[in-house]
């Protein structure tokens, strides 16, 4: 144990070597909050199809991942599960977030603990206003923490803020959620919801696809406002474009629903130049 | 047949005859002529069973397996009353108790030398000829069985007659208490709606139920809209577990005239509401919008009329429900469109969220078009609660309770919306956002 805790002292980086001590390393991890994500052996199926086949990954307080892979890999199914999506079957692994287990919490209360999912196909919900969905999303989280609702003119004030941040037009605000919005305008607005609600750990599904150059960068200058030391950010992307506003700390492929490279963001740069074929032979030569 | 069936038919029928014998002078009155007939067309239809194409779903046994008193007299007071209140101000407030017409509970603010807003009975007694001329003129052809014996039964209801050019600044709002503390009650409010050319009128019909004994209802209303006439009409049921409801709207429109329906079931054991439109007129709109919650195994069901006899009319309808436990809903919705009646638009749609498996919802559009330059259109959809959108309002913090009332609210938003007395729309929004944050 001793030897553990020098460790730790030493180099709060270093990868435990042998097996018998992953445990203690993880546990001191958590403990102090060195990791925020750990996600362990994470296997998830649909339909009786297996999809995720074991993944690996941490993510620490202040870093950017980026997840990319080719298309039907399982990288939204790995997105899904980590915020909640009940469809989806956990067969084995963990997932450890902020030192809790979050496999057995419901979508909801992972978002008050501070997860969001900026989703790859924002949802339409008629009916209900992008104003009235947010207030009440607001208000459930400051309940479940807590907190006292935000009143009418505190939430408005904070809203306007937010949405001069990402270039939100007020008039998308009034509208039912996302209805009728074009592309663009609801990968917006995702944005724009992820820095109303501040999350702690953002996962970003493909918010660059469907983006013109211009709202790529008020997008990305949305999400580097958020990052501070304290919150992370995991990225799906296929284009190593986003990455040059979003500057990952890593980069990971995501193939046939395993981790199978991970590398600094110059492996984005080498993805994009020579695509997954080279990835998918190493896979296959090791397999 | 049970052999119920036959008693409470056969009471009626005797009943109608004691009453008929006390009637010196009055019995030979075109008025009681019609109601005799009337009653001659009931014994021969019968209470209808489900072999009846009309009343497939809906199966009546239950209703008329017990008696009721027509009779009842009540102690209601407004004190009784106050939670059942739909708050409105500046309204024409008229109450009717077990279906007679409480003078001391009601507030008649637009009467005038122009305008009648009486009970049935008082205007008959004043003017017999006129209410006559109304009487069972657009029921007639009805061929229901409950209609004919609402119509043989008629005694009370609202009478309200807009001449020509007059408009009825305050809306007329119609309060029907069935007081069923201590016994089974019945009653058949017979009303008359006549709207002059160019005339406009608002008006509700609110069905409470007081008490846990069983009320039956038998309503019938028939609207007159004249030409260029405006005519808002909504009908809010909100009854007790052990309420039976029946009740038919007839209405008739001349030329340009406008017609809004606004009927919404929020509770009752069994419901059955008709809305029977005969478009009879050119550049005419005539709009259907209902909205119903069945929960345990309550039953709603909604039958449509809208009859285009002229060309160049417009009918516009919305029917939408929300069905959780073992409830049934059934929507049927008719649009005939008659050979004359060219360059016709007629649409018709129902949407409904099944909450349990075991809930059951039956749709029927049933088009009869013998036109050829019409635009129809009708869908059905019935489905559960969209999981994608469920999952997208959780993943932002949203309870799934909350999630659900939002997105039900929501569902129901288009209906609600479209109930232009205000006081009416506010009291449902508050009522359907309680029910439907409350399971
Ligand atoms: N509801 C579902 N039913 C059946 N299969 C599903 C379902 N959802 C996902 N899948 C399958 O899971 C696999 C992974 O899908 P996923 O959406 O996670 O891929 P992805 O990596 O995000 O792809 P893309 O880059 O195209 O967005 C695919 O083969 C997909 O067809
Ligand atoms: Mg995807």
């Amino acid at each position: 144990m001793q030897l553990v805790f020098q460790d730790v002292a030493c180099d709060f980086l270093l990868r435990p070597k042998l097996v018998t001590f992953a445990v203690n390393y993880h546990e001191l991890y958590i403990k102090y909050k060195l990791v925020m994500l750990s996600i362990n052996e994470l296997r998830a199926s649909i339909e009786g199809k297996e999809i995720l086949k074991g993944i690996n990954l941490e993510v620490k307080p202040g870093e950017v991942h980026a997840i990319m892979g080719p298309n039907g890999s399982g990288k939204s199914t790995l997105a899904s599960v980590l915020a909640g999506r009940e469809e989806y079957e956990v067969t084995g692994g963990t997932v450890i977030y902020d030192g809790k287990d979050i496999l057995e919490m419901a979508p909801e209360d992972r978002a008050a603990e501070g997860i969001f999912l900026a989703f790859q196909y924002p949802v339409e919900i008629p009916g209900v206003t992008t104003i009235n969905f947010l207030k009440t999303a607001v208000n459930e989280i400051r309940k479940y923490r807590g907190e006292n609702p935000l009143d009418a003119a505190q939430f408005l004030k904070m809203v306007r803020e937010k949405a001069k941040l990402v270039s939100m037009n007020d008039s998308l605000l009034k509208r039912a959620l996302n209805e009728g919005f074009s592309g663009g305008e609801k990968k917006r607005n995702e944005i724009f919801q992820m820095a109303v609600l501040e999350p702690k750990l953002a996962i970003l599904d493909e918010t660059d696809s469907g983006l013109d150059i211009d709202a790529l960068r008020i997008v990305a200058e949305g999400v580097n406002t958020l990052r501070s030391p304290e919150r992370a950010t995991i990225v799906v992307t296929h284009y190593q474009r986003l990455l040059d506003y979003i500057v990952p700390d890593f980069v990971h492929v995501l193939y046939k629903g395993r981790i199978v490279k991970s590398g600094p963001k110059e492996l984005a740069f080498e993805l994009e130049e020579k695509g997954y074929d080279w990835i998918k032979a190493e896979v296959e030569a090791v397999g | 047949m049970s052999t119920e069936t036959i008693d409470l038919k056969t009471r009626l029928i005797t009943d109608f005859h004691a009453r008929e014998s006390v009637m010196n002078g009055e019995a030979g009155s075109a008025f009681h002529q019609k109601k005799r007939a009337a009653l001659a067309q009931f014994d021969e239809l019968g209470f209808p069973t489900i072999k009846n194409e009309e009343w497939k779903y809906s199966n009546v046994r239950d209703l008329i397996s017990v008696s009721y008193n027509f009779n009842a007299d009540s102690s209601i007071e407004l004190a009784d009353l106050e939670d059942l209140k739909i708050p409105v101000q500046d309204a024409n407030i008229i109450y009717f108790v077990n279906g007679h017409y409480s003078p001391e509970l009601s507030r008649i603010v637009s009467s005038s030398d122009q305008i009648t807003i009486d009970s049935l009975a008082n205007a008959y007694k004043k003017n017999p000829s006129l209410v006559n001329s109304f009487f069972n003129e657009l029921t007639q052809d009805d061929n229901d069985a409950f209609t004919a014996l609402n119509t043989a039964f008629t005694q009370d209801g609202i009478f309200v007659n807009v001449p020509d050019n007059q408009s009825v600044e305050h809306p007329i709002i119609l309060r029907f208490v069935s007081d069923a503390r201590t016994q089974n009650v019945g009653s058949q409010p017979r009303n008359i709606i006549a709207v002059g050319r160019n005339a406009q009128v608002k008006l509700a019909e609110a069905f409470r139920t007081l008490g846990n004994e069983r009320s039956f209802t038998n309503s019938v209303t028939e609207i007159y809209v004249g030409e260029e006439a405006n005519v808002e009409y909504y009908k809010v049921q909100n009854e007790s577990e052990n309420s039976y409801h029946v009740g038919t709207t007839q209405v008739r429109m001349l030329d340009r005239s406008h017609f809004y329906a606004g009927t919404v079931t929020l509770n009752g054991r069994f419901t059955r509401n008709n809305l029977n439109i005969i478009i009879d007129g050119e550049r005419c709109e005539a709009h259907m919008y209902g909205l119903y919650f069945p929960d345990g195994t309550q039953h709603v069901d909604n039958h449509t009329v809208a009859d285009h006899r002229k060309p160049n009319s417009e009918s516009n309808e919305l029917y939408k429900g929300i069905l959780r436990d073992k409830a049934k809903g059934v929507f049927n919705g008719k649009i005939f469109v008659r050979p004359d009646a060219q360059k016709t638009n007629a649409f018709q749609s129902c949407k409904n969220i099944v909450l349990s498996t075991e809930a059951t919802m039956n749709t029927k559009p049933q088009l009869e078009i013998f036109a050829d330059d019409v635009k129809c259109s009708h869908g059905t959809t019935t489905g559960q609660i969209d999981e994608e959108a469920l999952f997208y309002m959780r993943s932002r913090g949203i309870s799934k309770p909350e999630a659900l009332s939002l997105l039900m609210f929501a569902f129901c938003a288009d209906v609600v919306s479209q109930i232009k007395i205000d006081s009416i729309r506010e009291y449902l929004e508050n009522v359907i956002a309680d029910k439907l944050a409350s399971k």
